[in-house]
């Protein structure tokens, strides 16, 4: 096995050089069961971030409910739009249109039952949140939350919009 | 089984698929990965039966990395389990260190092929999912090859055939089986209208999936492929969602169900209503011999599962109802349903108040399924099995659950939620625990959130757990104190104070489990380090639980996502 990872480090060394982290191409399922691909993402040029969370995830629901309270805010400042990635299974898939609606949400929601989006970005746990420029790169990412995680994210959105 | 000789090279293919489109492309590739490790130091401590591992110390770490570039995609995940904590995994163990996972995959416009390891479902998972719940240790990656077409906007056609993986040692081991399976799915409004202008939507699915393994009883004559199908179709509105998926599994003799000679069905139901502030979900489901294994004769409930049955129950999140008395579905018999609402009083209600006031009310309830076992006529008849009534519950109920939580920030700098549950829970059924009576219970929660500046707060929950059965009563106290965006420490303490003479006049005894955890996030790294008792539970991620054992000591979780 020392063999595959010496391999693995060799043959990665000139990626890893070049390597500026995309999003990646991955489906996707909205509420209503519409297939979309993450490529097809846009917030015209302005920045979007993509933020991991389940029905089941306590920090993730006080996250969410957080950035809820300063979201109008957040989006007439820099124009930045959140996608909540709920990685909810077949068990709890049904809970998650009618709890975002009973939470008064504003975000775009989409499903990843089968944790491909969720796997494609190499995430752990939940909550995740990464934070995505103009342009589709990665440019910020943040594992859990505690109170108050929210104004450090939207530091780095106004960062990103040149506003600080 | 073994893992094939191609990945005996693996080394040499890996480099040349990682190098090989790095010659050719213009603007290179990416590549990116996660790691994560939990490492726990057992102390001894007989007053909780706790575990000590004969190596004192247990390791589990995973590595992912995915190369990525333009079409293409290559990945692998790097395994150690040094040895495996206690309680992990959930179905046969796993030992040593090496390669558990390793796929390729190119996207052509359309059609996507996936070579190696994958995960899919199939619907809602009925007939086919393979999945991994890492914490849990639940992985039934298939391995093989997998084919996605899409040859019109609105149809999707999937195929795969392979192995499952089992469990792991030094690789992953596979089972005996071999699972192959076909969908096909059509988003008509999508289908018909390019543009896709309805808001309505009707999405028809149908599937059937097969396993073959070879029939080595000496005695009965089993079948070698056992097909199952499932139907299922989706209607959404910008306010409705109603779902229904029927399965059919033809007879298939197993240890699960005693070698019967029985047909096994399935049906799920599910309908949501949603609007700005309200939402209301109603479900109901029936499983009736529905255990789908690629091993007919798996040690364990957790291994070569090809299809996934979720528990029809609301997920806790509090330590007590999550840990002590959670649901599992009975494959072979059950019947259940849900109920759940949301409401929010708009802020500048009465109720609502000046931020705004949540409600959450959910009850579920399972039965056995309605069956009348076959007499001992003669053996044919008797190797039937059951009779079964279709979709009616029996008359033994498995599990209720009445929960309320209300949710509401009081002021500026503080947040309150309440919670009432009431939970009866058929443990003989449920954990396998024979001849122990049914438990009853309340529990009352109350959770408080207090923001001391932008960036330190204080989160507490009080938790009281009352029941004349089982282990008594517990109470549970937890403060959190978090500063963001680094930094979090937290204390908890489980008092079994039990309650009840009849339980101490057995020899129950009282317990504390007190436990302090501080922890470090920066970025996509977490680090995190726990001290002191934990108490045997059971540990659900998704729709599986597993049992945890009771332990003494110290536990280092190291999560890191590149």
């Amino acid at each position: 096995m020392k063999n595959l990872l010496t391999a693995l480090l060799i043959a990665l060394a000139p990626s890893l050089l070049i390597a500026q982290a995309k999003l990646p191409s991955v489906t996707v399922q909205t509420l209503d069961g519409k297939k979309i691909n993450t490529s097809t993402w846009s917030n015209n040029g302005k920045p979007i971030i993509v933020n991991f969370w389940a029905t089941w995830c306590a920090p993730c629901k006080r996250e969410l409910s957080a950035i809820a309270d300063k979201y109008d805010n957040w989006q007439q400042e820099t124009g930045v739009k959140l996608i909540a990635v709920s990685i909810d299974d077949a068990r709890s898939m049904a809970r998650v249109a009618p709890y975002v609606n009973g939470q008064d949400w504003d975000y775009d929601v989409v499903l990843d039952p089968n944790g491909d989006l969720k796997r494609a970005l190499n995430v752990n746990n939940v909550p995740h949140t990464f934070l995505i420029d103009g342009k589709g790169a990665i440019v910020w990412q943040h594992n859990n939350y505690e109170p108050g995680d929210e104004n450090e994210l939207y530091q780095k959105v106004k960062e990103l919009v040149g506003k600080k | 089984m073994r893992i094939t000789p191609a990945l005996k090279h693996g080394p040499i293919l890996l480099s040349l698929l990682l190098n090989a489109p790095e010659l050719a492309a213009q603007d290179g590739g990416q590549v990116h990965g996660n790691f994560s490790s939990d490492i726990q130091y057992y102390n001894e401590d007989s007053a909780i039966g706790a575990v000590v591992l004969p190596q004192k110390m247990g390791a589990n770490a995973w590595a992912n990395l995915i190369y990525t570039n333009g079409a293409f995609e290559a990945g692998g995940r790097f395994e150690s389990y040094t040895p495996p904590l206690a309680g992990y995994p959930a179905g046969l163990p796993y030992s040593g260190s090496g390669v558990g996972f390793r796929y390729a995959r190119y996207t052509m416009s359309d059609l996507e092929v996936t070579v190696g390891n994958f995960f899919e479902q199939f619907g809602q998972g009925m007939i086919f999912r393979s999945y991994e719940e890492r914490y849990l240790g639940v992985d039934n990656a298939m391995d093989g090859i997998r084919v996605k077409y899409r040859p019109v906007p609105g149809l999707m056609l999937k195929g795969f055939v392979g192995q499952q993986r089992l469990n792991f040692a030094n690789e992953a081991v596979k089972g005996p089986g071999t699972v192959r399976g076909f969908d096909a799915e059509i988003s008509l409004s999508e289908f018909f209208d390019s543009t896709w202008t309805s808001a309505n939507n009707l999405i028809l699915g149908g599937s059937f999936v097969s396993k073959y393994q070879e029939d080595r009883d000496p005695l009965l004559e089993l079948p070698e492929n056992v097909g199952a199908y499932a139907v299922r179709a989706n209607f959404t509105t910008p306010k409705w969602n109603l779902y229904a998926e029927y399965a059919y599994k033809i007879n298939d003799p197993n240890n699960k169900n005693g070698f019967i000679y029985k047909d096994g069905q399935g049906l799920l139901l599910n309908a949501t209503y949603s609007v700005k502030g309200f939402g209301l979900s109603l479900g109901a489901h029936s499983f009736d011999n529905m255990f789908y294994q690629s091993d007919r004769s798996a040690a364990t409930p957790f291994d070569l599962n090809i299809n996934f049955l979720p528990p029809l129950a609301k997920q806790h999140t509090y330590n007590l109802p999550a840990t002590l008395y959670p649901y599992a579905t009975q494959p072979n018999s059950e019947w259940a349903a849900q109920g759940e609402l949301f409401y929010k009083w708009k802020k500048g209600t009465a109720i609502g108040g000046k931020y705004g006031t949540k409600i959450a009310v959910n009850a579920s309830l399972a039965y056995s399924q309605d069956t009348t076992r076959l007499g001992a006529v003669d053996d044919t008849t008797a190797r039937k099995g059951y009779r079964s009534e279709f979709f009616t519950p029996g008359d033994r109920r498995y599990f209720q659950d009445i929960n309320v939580e209300l949710r509401k920030k009081v002021s500026e700098h503080w947040e309150l939620a309440l919670t009432y549950l009431n939970v009866a829970y058929d443990i003989d059924i449920i954990q396998g625990k024979p001849g122990k009576s049914v438990i009853y219970t309340d529990m009352f929660i109350l959770e408080g959130l207090h923001n001391f500046s932008d960036r330190t707060s204080l989160r507490f929950e009080l938790q009281h757990l009352s029941t004349k059965q089982d282990q008594g009563n517990w109470a549970t106290a937890l403060a959190e104190l978090t500063f963001s965006p680094h930094w979090f420490v937290a204390a908890m303490d489980q008092y079994n104070y039990i309650g009840s003479p009849e339980l101490e006049a057995k020899g129950q005894e009282q317990l504390h489990y007190p436990i302090g955890s501080v922890g470090y996030i920066r970025g996509g790294n977490r680090f995190q380090m726990n001290y002191g008792r934990q108490r045997a539970g059971i540990f659900c991620v998704g729709g599986v639980c597993r049992q945890v054992p009771a332990a003494n000591g110290l536990t280092l979780s190291i999560t890191s996502t590149f």
